[in-house]
């Protein structure tokens, strides 16, 4: 268990999940490792909210337990005080919760945060801060890490939010500071200060990613979990020259990051399984008339509506085929927030030079979880691969489809002089023309799918975490690598030896390498987010291995890194 | 510039006789007149017998799916606000399956001119009913006649927003590319709605039909400024059938509303080494 878990409930409306992330940027800011899930109904105001930090020097995902529970209502108590460990403690709002029980050594420190709000001149909403504020002094943290937070939280908002927000959170501090301190056991001390580490979630990342690989055409039409996403993408777009474009639904969004990217500004849209079923029409089209486009697929629990708030991981089968035809693409699945960014970035480049649309695939897990990450490398020059106008001058007979080796065909864009040609979601032959001569019809499958083979090679090779010697290898994707890696952590300290075989490219798929570590596997188990393994499933299309234990868990919740521990002694005790 | 520079050279797919002809025509000249050349041009198509002009009209095109035109030019056009954008559609296509878009891409008034070939019927896949068939026409899927009545796109497009919205008939080719070049020159989202008889599958909308019953707009000194006034002649289809221009208004495209493109277009603009180190600040 980490060292510090911190869990802070109440209702919507409530500014939990603010309250969460500014917990856990002090803790970063304080030299930990953070990781912060939420928790949320899919509605605006009611409905039972949860922010849950996790503190340690190292630390991958969601705890199971937790040791300080901050409760703003009686409902999270009711419903977390059972989480807590021996030792634990609750915080609770003196003016609003009438008491908390004593059982198993749990301390109780009543608060009155509604009445320390006021007195903070702000409105009820900032008991919130009052309770960052005690929970910083009972985890032994100096104010000065949260002080700093607040206020490049708040700057944006104006003097007087900053400081009501600080007198708030500093009356708790005192308040706690006064009463208990010392009574809590799971004090966690200041380490060196690294300004290197970067609080944030996958969408965040993907969001800085895009920008940084040049996107300069966002469409989007709203939908959990990638409405941040679109929110970040909108927040940045006068300042980076940026098109941001509400869309009026996904087909009009996806039909846009088209028309934008065959106007030669890269493109993106971002949805959920949902609005990606009303674009699946339009990415064959990119596919077909070989026009880049960058998509993000958050997924949430299906199918149809589904869960809207809580995750799965169960579109791979669905973006891996969709469409009608057959047509190369890319899918990426990256699993924490720097592949997050970094896969952003390769994915653009990829899909610009090979002319393909490609799939970043998420989870909610991985979209909406805050998680430290190491400050990205920036410096990266985007290269450019459309042509220059004296580039096409200098061509004899411009064919914008031309039968290369590669698959790879020189690109124009309109405007251009010398360039002309027709993207065609028809079959076509090289200049664009509607074409059904069996031999053009052939030779054009062949010359678009024949961009696949170089596209494999560039692509990097799967990761092996840990050391190759293990008593199992685990196989996961997405954020599921989370669980998975702290899984591994969990049995290192009982003697057991795991590694992780993470995938993120789905499409194309490095059979070789993956074949060659599973057959070297003494054990192997692989733990999906879904109901029907279909990473699993892929695996064996691939590569003919059929990994004999499947986790697999489809509830809603991602894994607990004990659920995964577990089923590996249960894999290796039956041996 | 000449006729033939916008002339693929390609054989023609459309019935011997069939308006699409005319229309082809129609659109060359009028870009002609506009001294335009084909590689300023952008022309967006949807699926149906329209679209097959994406062989024949020499400019850069692209040929996108049933219905979705619109937003491809949209996109194209914020990509590159210096291209000239027209979208060319079918009833089926922009009334129907198309039809968000057509309502959607008329508010953000984005300066696109889109040309519609409403024949009412879906000609590419044999002459079924379409939005825009009368109440009581009898295809192959409406044995017993249309029950519902069709769309009104000049209505649509005015209470949309779009800023110039007018009709023409295939049958009169000067009045058609007199439409045809305004539409284009107009800053904003321009239609043309064209009454284009299908001569295969259409044995209403004929242009008989037509040549008894339009007349032009512009002859009765009809002001195009008048809101109300042109939904109301929107209404008028009997007897006399309007055609020209029904309502024309100035107002800021959609990519003028861009600070961002003021100086440069998308496409323009540098991507090599995008500096994102300040947004990593909100996430320390
Ligand atoms: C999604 C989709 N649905 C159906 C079709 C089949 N389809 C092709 S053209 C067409 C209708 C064409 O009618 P219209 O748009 O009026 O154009 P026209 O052929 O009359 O010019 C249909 C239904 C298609 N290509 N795509």
């Amino acid at each position: 268990m980490p060292k510090l878990v911190w869990l802070i409930g109440g209702e919507a409306g409530f500014g939990i999940r603010e309250a969460g992330v500014i917990f856990a940027k002090a803790c970063s800011r304080a030299g930990y490792n953070v990781f912060g899930h939420v928790e949320y109904p899919s509605l605006i105001r009611g409905g039972h909210n949860i922010y849950q930090v996790s503190v340690d020097d190292e630390v991958f995902c969601q705890s199971r337990q937790i040791n300080l529970l901050v409760a703003l209502n009686a409902e999270t108590i009711e419903r977390h005080a059972k989480e807590l460990t021996e030792n634990g403690a609750i915080i609770y709002d003196s003016d609003a919760v009438s008491g908390a029980s004593h059982e198993n050594n749990i301390r109780s420190y009543p608060i009155p945060l509604s009445a320390l709000a006021k007195e903070s001149g702000g409105k009820d909403i900032v008991r919130n801060m009052v309770a960052i504020g005690a929970s910083l002094s009972y985890a032994g943290l100096d104010f000065s890490f949260l002080e700093a937070v607040l206020k490049d939280e708040f700057r944006g908002k104006g003097q007087e939010i900053v400081s009501i927000n600080l007198i708030a959170a500093r009356k708790g501090y005192e308040h706690a500071s006064d009463n208990f301190r010392d009574d809590f056991k799971f004090q966690i001390k200041a380490r060196k200060m690294s300004s290197n580490r970067l609080v944030l979630t996958g969408n965040d990342a993907i969001g800085i990613g895009a920008i940084k690989a040049g996107c300069k055409f966002f469409a989007g039409y709203p939908m959990t979990p990638i409405s941040a996403l679109i929110h970040f993408m909108s927040a940045h777009a006068k300042e980076f020259g940026i098109v941001f474009r509400n869309a009026s639904d996904e087909i009009e969004a996806i039909n846009m990051a088209i028309g934008a990217s065959y106007a030669g500004a890269r493109s993106m849209t971002a949805t959920s399984g949902g609005g990606f079923s009303l674009m699946v029409e339009a990415y064959g089209m990119a596919g077909m008339t070989e026009t880049p486009v960058v998509i993000v697929e958050g997924t949430r629990t299906g199918p149809s509506t589904g869960l809207p708030t809580w995750t799965e991981q169960g579109d791979l089968r669905f973006v891996l085929h969709a469409s009608q035809g057959e047509f190369p693409r890319i899918v990426a699945a990256p699993g924490d927030a720097s592949e997050c960014y970094y896969n952003t970035v390769e994915v653009f480049n990829l899909s610009e030079k090979y002319q393909v649309p490609a799939i970043i695939l998420v989870d909610r897990h991985l979209a909406e979880s805050h998680m430290s990450a190491e400050k990205f490398k920036t410096g990266e020059r985007i290269p450019g691969h459309i042509l220059k106008q004296e580039q096409l001058k200098r061509m004899e007979n411009y064919r914008r489809f031309s039968f290369s080796e590669t698959g790879i065909s020189p690109r124009s864009v309109p405007g251009m002089q010398g360039g002309l040609f027709i993207a065609n979601s028809y079959e076509h032959d090289e200049y664009g023309f509607y074409s059904e001569d069996p031999e053009t019809v052939r030779k054009m499958k062949e010359k678009r799918m024949r961009k696949m083979e170089s596209l494999i090679d560039e692509i990097p090779e799967p990761v092996l975490h840990g050391s190759e010697d293990a008593d199992i290898t685990l196989v996961a994707w997405g954020s599921t690598k989370l669980p998975a890696l702290q899984a591994i952590r969990m049995l290192a300290k009982e003697g057991i030896k795991a590694n992780l075989l993470q995938i993120i490219y789905m499409w194309p798929f490095k059979a070789e390498r993956i074949e060659k570590i599973l057959r070297n596997a003494r054990q192997t188990l692989i733990a999906e987010n879904n109901q029907t393994g279909q990473l699993a499933g892929l695996i064996r299309e691939k590569t003919g291995i059929d990994i004999p234990n499947k986790l697999l868990k489809y509830d809603g919740r991602q894994f607990y890194a004990e659920e995964i521990a577990d089923k590996v002694k249960q894999v290796l005790g039956e041996r | 510039m000449k006729i033939e520079d916008f002339d693929l050279g390609t054989q023609a797919r459309w019935c011997p006789g069939c308006a699409d002809f005319n229309i082809w025509v129609t659109v060359r000249q009028a870009l002609i007149e506009l001294n335009i050349q084909p590689h300023e041009l952008l022309a967006v198509y949807g699926i149906g017998c329209h679209g097959h002009m994406a062989n024949m009209l020499k400019c850069y095109g692209f040929e996108s799916l049933h219905g979705r035109s619109l937003p491809v030019a949209f996109g194209a056009k914020l990509a590159n606000r210096n291209l000239n954008v027209i979208a060319v559609a079918g009833d089926g296509d922009c009334y129907g399956e198309g039809m968000s878009h057509f309502i959607n891409t008329a508010r953000t008034n984005a300066d696109i001119a889109l040309i519609v070939h409403n024949n009412m019927v879906y000609g590419l896949t044999t002459g079924q009913a379409s939005p825009t068939s009368a109440k009581g026409y009898k295809s192959k899927v409406t044995p017993d006649g249309v029950f519902d009545v069709p769309v009104n796109p000049i209505a649509l497009a005015i209470s949309a927003g779009a800023t110039f919205v007018s009709r023409a008939f295939a049958g009169n080719i000067p009045h058609l590319k007199q439409m045809i070049a305004e539409a284009i020159k107009h800053r904003g989202f321009a239609l043309v709605d064209v009454l284009q008889p299908c001569i295969t599958y259409n044995k209403i909308n004929t242009y008989e039909f037509y040549y008894k019953r339009v007349y032009r707009l512009q002859d009765e000194n009809f002001d195009t400024g008048d809101k109300m006034k042109a939904m109301e002649k929107a209404f008028e289809w009997g007897d006399r059938i309007p055609i020209g221009i029904f309502y024309r208004e100035e107002r800021e495209t959609y990519e003028e509303s861009f600070p961002q493109l003021k100086e440069k277009s998308l496409f323009e603009q540098g991507i090599s080494n995008v500096n994102v180190d300040r947004l990593m600040e909100e996430f320390v």
